[in-house]
């Protein structure tokens, strides 16, 4: 049923489309980053009076909202293309959302780099940007949304021709992905629509602040799954394949996927536990819904392993970790997402505590935060997306990874490591010492506490001068992949079902009930705080420009 | 749905300290009465001085009873006014004896700011139109740093007070 031979060339060009931009993003983003950490060191200044908070602006919105949207929305449309199929009027769909989401991209870089919009990923009302930074963030959701509808008719199409058929899981894989992306986009959507853009342009006088960061952070979590759901997509169902194993659990994998488009979305609280204005009790209800995503990663950590083991133990390899020493370590298509996954141990910890009631007042807006999803985003998710870039490119563009820049690959995988250990472990300590995040260089009152903050960001920008040499080599090797290699057939690993698999039970596809369910959850977990926040809200907040240097 | 025997232990093993979190946080939270900062009390922005914690002669430390003080603050980009000395300088340091209790009261008549006393518990949002509030025992003697940790603009960075505790 899958098969595996190359793409048409006109599938293949929207893919690559999205590669190419997931790449120039991943050069200018990170050079953003190179700078903010050199200038956090206090040793370097940047130059033509360029202002930190601008590059800071940049590094968030290209690397967190940019590269990530678009690696994901083209990952995802081959995965369709591959298992479902693409058909010419879907292929036009799929160029106009990516035509959309460019044009927004470019319209909100466009007012950052003139220094319209000093705000941050996060825009916090009351500070104001220019109109076209909310446009710009507002036409990259609507582009992404024609691709979710894309998605959502390719999986329909496919059921309509295979009745009573399960669908293929990765097909599966990408409509929760998106089902979440959709239902979490109508919160930051609603937000710049009726807030930020009436009151950017004049129309409305002033912005309910709460509302706005409420209604952003509805967003803001399911923000970050989307971002780890195409690698649980990779560990759970490519991975296997590329390891010369079989899918562990197919009923297995749909549950734990089902348990996260649940329990991403009503959380959002989490990350504004130290606000006023939200009562403690809606707070804890979603501390405890926040803690319950530990269970879909429970099941993940365990069926990669149990994976790994499974196939290493058929193979003939014996002893207790006889299967582990004969993984694929020289194959960078494995190498780069295993590391990814051993970050998400310490990530996934860190999360815990950022989550937790008490234990956030700690850490909260520290750089611990910042170190967390360092580990977190730009480890785990980036390195198996890198993984995945491996074998993706070159299959689209009808080229091999050779063994030279599978090595090359290696490389960059340990430099990136390195790297991001050096910097990540800094950030955290200098956290838990109360070092705040997104601060430009500064020796406050100039006490001994601000003394050991400094020398951690000096092991910042240590940390992110290696990760910058990463990135130089990883878009050396994208353009090797993308233009140069030679010709060939890399393959597209999709893992099978063992052959005596127990049958999926068909309930797992059962949209409108997981669907209704989750929208039922949210209802409960905001329905009274949001009518409260409406209800008692302060008198409206006027917009701030001076303070951004507008 | 068919789940492996070892993946049942795995399971039982997360659901159980699953279980056991939740527990802790919820003991600490309701009968401990460890809740993270929260206040519903609302204020207009634009006339912070309408309320009166916030009047410029009410601003800084006072000592409102034996060992327990209230400090009140309004922050602004970029800047916390606690009040000013008898010489009329802003006061940038504020001095408690160690094991004092403190209130911490926080307005802000512009952006969002933070309010962390770092290295301490102490950490609050700071939003237009709400007042933030948190009592806390000050255990340790040093200088700790008051950081602003939410962005409000390009002097965000020289935001920033002193609490000592002193002996």
């Amino acid at each position: 049923m899958l098969k595996n031979t190359l793409f048409s060339k006109k599938e293949a060009r929207l893919y690559m489309a999205f590669m190419h931009v997931t790449f120039a993003s991943l050069l200018i983003g990170g050079l953003m980053g190179l700078l903010q950490t050199l200038s956090r060191s206090g040793q370097f200044k940047l130059p033509f009076g360029i202002n930190y908070y601008t590059i800071l602006t940049v590094h968030g919105v290209i690397l967190g909202l940019v590269l990530t949207t678009f690696f994901i929305v083209g990952f995802q449309f081959a995965l369709m293309g591959k298992t479902v199929g693409i058909s010419d009027k879907q292929r036009q769909w799929g160029w106009i959302a990516f035509w959309t989401m460019l044009i927004g991209t470019i319209i909100a870089a466009a007012t950052i780099l003139v220094g319209q919009a000093n705000v941050l990923y996060t825009f916090y009302a009351p500070l104001r940007a220019h109109a076209a930074f909310y446009i710009g963030l507002a036409l990259v959701i609507v582009g992404s949304w024609i691709a979710v509808f894309v998605n959502f008719r390719q999986l329909y199409v496919w059921k309509k021709a295979n009745p009573g058929q399960k669908s293929p899981l990765l097909a599966f894989m990408v409509t929760i992905n998106m089902a979440m992306w959709f239902i979490a986009s109508l919160g930051v959507a609603t937000s710049v629509l009726i807030q930020f853009i009436p009151w950017s342009l004049g129309y409305a006088a002033t912005i309910n602040v709460l509302l706005s960061r409420t209604l952003f952070w509805y967003f803001g979590h399911p923000l970050v799954y989307f971002w780890l759901l195409p690698a649980y997509m990779a560990w759970y169902a490519i991975i296997p394949k590329i390891i010369g194993g079989k899918l562990f659990s197919d009923s297995l994998a749909r549950m734990s996927f089902i348990l996260l488009l649940m329990f991403s979305i009503p959380v959002g609280f989490h990350h504004q536990l130290t606000e006023p204005g939200i009562d403690p009790t809606w707070k804890f209800i979603q501390v405890v819904l926040t803690f319950m995503v530990v269970i879909p990663t429970l099941m993940t950590a365990f069926s990669i392993f149990a994976t790994f083991e499974t196939t290493g133990r058929r193979k003939g390899h014996k002893g207790l970790f006889g299967w582990f020493k004969h993984l694929p370590w020289k194959d960078v298509r494995f190498l780069a997402p295993f590391i990814g996954m051993v970050a998400f141990i310490p990530g996934g910890a860190g999360g815990i505590v950022n989550a937790s009631h008490q234990m956030n007042t700690l850490i909260h807006n520290t750089i611990w935060v910042t170190g967390h999803f360092h580990l977190t985003v730009a480890t785990t998710v980036i390195l198996t997306f890198f993984g995945i870039a491996y074998w993706l490119v070159p299959h689209l563009t009808g080229r091999r990874l050779t063994p030279k820049l599978n090595k090359l690959g290696i490389i960059q995988t340990i430099i990136w490591t390195v790297g991001m250990t050096i910097m990540s472990t800094s950030m955290h300590i200098q956290g838990l010492l109360g070092g705040p995040r997104r601060s430009d260089f500064s020796n406050y009152a100039g006490g001994e506490q601000v003394s050991t903050w400094i020398s951690y960001q000096v092991a910042q920008a240590v940390g992110g001068t290696i990760l910058f040499i990463g990135i130089i080599l990883m878009i050396y090797i994208f353009i090797q992949l993308a233009f140069f290699a030679p010709r060939g057939v890399q393959e597209f690993p999709i893992a099978e079902e063992e052959v005596d698999a127990d049958p999926t039970p068909k309930i797992l596809e059962n949209w409108y009930l997981w669907i209704g369910i989750t929208i039922a959850l949210i209802l409960f977990a905001y329905t009274i705080p949001v009518i409260d926040i409406i209800k008692h809200s302060p008198p409206g907040s006027l917009p701030f420009d001076w303070p951004i240097g507008r | 749905m068919h789940l492996h025997k070892y993946e049942k232990i795995w399971l039982t093993f997360g659901l159980g300290s699953l279980a056991l979190f939740l527990v802790i946080i919820g003991f600490a939270a309701f009968w401990k009465g460890t809740h993270p900062m929260s206040h519903i009390e609302t204020i207009d922005p634009q006339n912070v001085e309408a309320h009166e914690s916030f009047k410029p002669e009410n601003l800084g430390l006072r000592e409102v009873a034996q060992g327990k003080y209230t400090v009140n603050i309004v922050a602004s980009a970029f800047n916390y006014d606690i009040g000013t000395d008898a010489d009329g300088k802003p006061v940038k340091k504020i001095r408690v004896p160690k094991g004092s209790t403190v209130l911490f009261q926080i307005t802000t008549k512009d952006v969002v700011h933070g309010f962390q006393v770092a290295g301490t518990n102490v950490n609050m949002m700071v939003e237009p139109g709400h007042v933030s509030r948190l009592e806390t025992v000050m255990k340790n003697a040093g200088e700790f740093t008051v950081v602003c940790n939410e962005y409000c603009g390009i002097g965000h960075h020289q935001m920033f007070a002193t609490v000592e505790v002193y002996e």
